[in-house]
């Protein structure tokens, strides 16, 4: 078989894997908010879940969330009356972003911090709320602080979404194996897939840095 | 310049105030008046609790005994029947629309254009319109000698073109109170002279009470009804610019006087 006769398949993988990528790598930076600034709060319940969740995420494998999510949630779910049975890729999407939002709310926690306390002083003597000090004065300035790590992290996120074709999702990875076992051709179909990988990355991380840019646009003002 | 201290009407009152960081006694039972339309001047040797104080009247920073009145309502604590309680958020918000603060650092909000600096908290806060408070933030920008740096950003700024919206921005919040913690401290001595002037032009204005740190005793002398010298979180003496400056009475004065009048000595 011709290599060219792979591509069809793989670039079915490749819109599955791009769609994974997307939905998750959003819904993670919302996470990443919610729970990085539920860490700041001074709420001892919302500071406990936030801590659990964030702790618990990034202490263990995603391999093992997903499969938690997508085998162990059902049945947990039956035992109590519930029906906790997701399609793969709603599994999928879920496990991932918990996972790289529990990264990125270290990331907000921090870049939040960051923010001289001087300007919250100045926030407070010009009469903000806390919610408004928090949207007009302290994230605008945190994000811009974010957006590198945020980068990496949409990086991983995509090589991350290659697990979930153990869930039988028919991402980029989980065609790459079914072309392997039908025709044995191991060298060019991993390679192919690890130039589409690398180019995927090129074109996610290009993205981003536009992001950092538009988020920080004031700070390049008159340089 | 008024001479507000025959008809007595405190705007600001600190009531044997105690102020503590862990086991440092800050403030020790500070009293400690200010009248309506009064300005002024806070001098005295670093770490004497000159910031504190004005920090306290921002509600920046908590007392730890006494109570601090402002406009005759007590600004930490809130009235419970006859008794104070520690005020809430809502009764903080209430009192500290009276009052501005003008910064040693400026503490512009990096992310905002000069104009937007002048006009996020009347519109997010105040609830003025966009239109309202852009004119308003135009003719402040007027005063400070700014329409040119609208819209630019802080950092593309001098400090002292910072220092200027700085002021404004305090401004454009009306407050019957300004508080300038060492307003020149931070600048280029070429710069120092255009903030004065601006502060200066604020000294004309009857109604305004102004609250000035600063260690340019030649303007203290000239824009101040009353000098008050601080040495140890208490005033160790005050009163009238001429008496402070010409003829200190407590040793203490007369050395940080000599000290920062002739630094070469
Ligand atoms: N946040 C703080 N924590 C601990 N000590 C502080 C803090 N702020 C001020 N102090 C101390 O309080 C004293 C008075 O400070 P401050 O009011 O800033 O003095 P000044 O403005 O006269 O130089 C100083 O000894 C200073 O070290
Ligand atoms: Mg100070």
């Amino acid at each position: 078989m011709e290599w060219t006769s792979y591509l069809a398949p793989l670039s079915q993988g490749a819109w599955v894997t791009v769609q994974l990528t997307v939905y998750s790598t959003i819904l993670g930076a919302l996470c990443a908010f919610l729970f990085g600034l539920g860490k700041l709060s001074h709420n001892p319940l919302v500071k406990g879940i936030s801590v659990a969740y964030i702790e618990i995420f990034r202490g263990t494998s995603l391999l093992v969330q997903l499969f938690w999510i997508y085998f162990a949630l059902p049945i947990m779910g039956q035992a109590i009356g519930l029906d906790l049975r997701f399609p793969p890729v709603v599994a999928g999407v879920v496990a991932l972003a918990l996972n790289i939002g529990a990264y990125g709310a270290e990331v907000v926690r921090g870049a939040v911090q960051a923010v001289p306390k001087e300007q919250y002083e100045a926030a407070t003597a010009l009469n903000f709320t806390g919610r408004k000090r928090l949207w007009r004065i302290t994230l605008p300035q945190a994000i811009p602080e974010m957006m590198p790590t945020f980068g990496n992290l949409a990086v991983q996120n995509l090589k991350d979404t290659a697990l979930v074709s153990l869930i039988s999702l028919g991402d980029m990875a989980f065609r790459a194996e079914q072309i392997r076992n039908f025709t044995q051709d191991s060298v060019t179909v991993y390679t192919l897939v690890l130039f589409m990988y690398f180019g995927m990355a090129l074109v996610l991380t290009a993205c981003m840095k536009l992001l950092e840019r538009y988020v920080g646009r004031w700070r390049a003002a008159g340089r | 310049m008024n001479d507000a201290t025959d008809n007595r009407d405190p705007i600001i009152r600190f009531d044997k105030v105690v102020k503590r960081f862990g086991d440092h006694v800050v403030l020790d039972e500070l009293d400690f008046e200010v009248q309506r339309g009064e300005k002024v001047t806070i001098i005295g040797p670093s770490g004497s609790g000159k910031s504190t104080v004005l920090r306290i009247l921002m509600t920046l920073e908590e007392i730890n005994g006494g109570v601090v009145y402002v406009g005759g309502e007590p600004l930490w604590h809130q009235r419970k029947g006859e008794s104070l309680e520690p005020a809430g958020e809502q009764h903080l918000r209430q009192m500290r629309s009276h009052l501005g603060m003008v910064f040693q650092q400026f503490n512009l909000f990096p992310h905002m254009t000069v104009l937007r600096n002048l006009t996020e908290a009347p519109v997010q806060v105040l609830g003025v319109s966009k239109a309202e408070a852009k004119q308003r933030g135009m003719e402040l920008l007027e005063m400070v000698g700014l329409t040119d740096q609208a819209s630019k950003y802080p950092h593309q700024l001098s400090g002292g073109q910072q220092q200027r919206v700085g002021i404004a921005r305090a401004l454009a919040m009306r407050p019957k109170i300004m508080l300038f913690d060492e307003p020149t401290s931070a600048l280029d001595p070429e710069l120092v002279g255009e903030v004065l002037n601006v502060i200066r032009t604020l000294a004309d204005e009857h109604d305004l009470t102004m609250l000035l740190v600063t260690h340019e005793m030649h303007f203290a002398r000239q824009v101040s009804d009353r000098i008050c010298f601080f040495d140890k979180g208490r005033i160790k003496e005050q009163g009238k610019p001429e008496e402070i400056f010409t003829a200190p009475k407590e040793e203490r004065t007369k050395a940080f006087l000599k000290a920062v009048l002739d630094p070469d000595d």
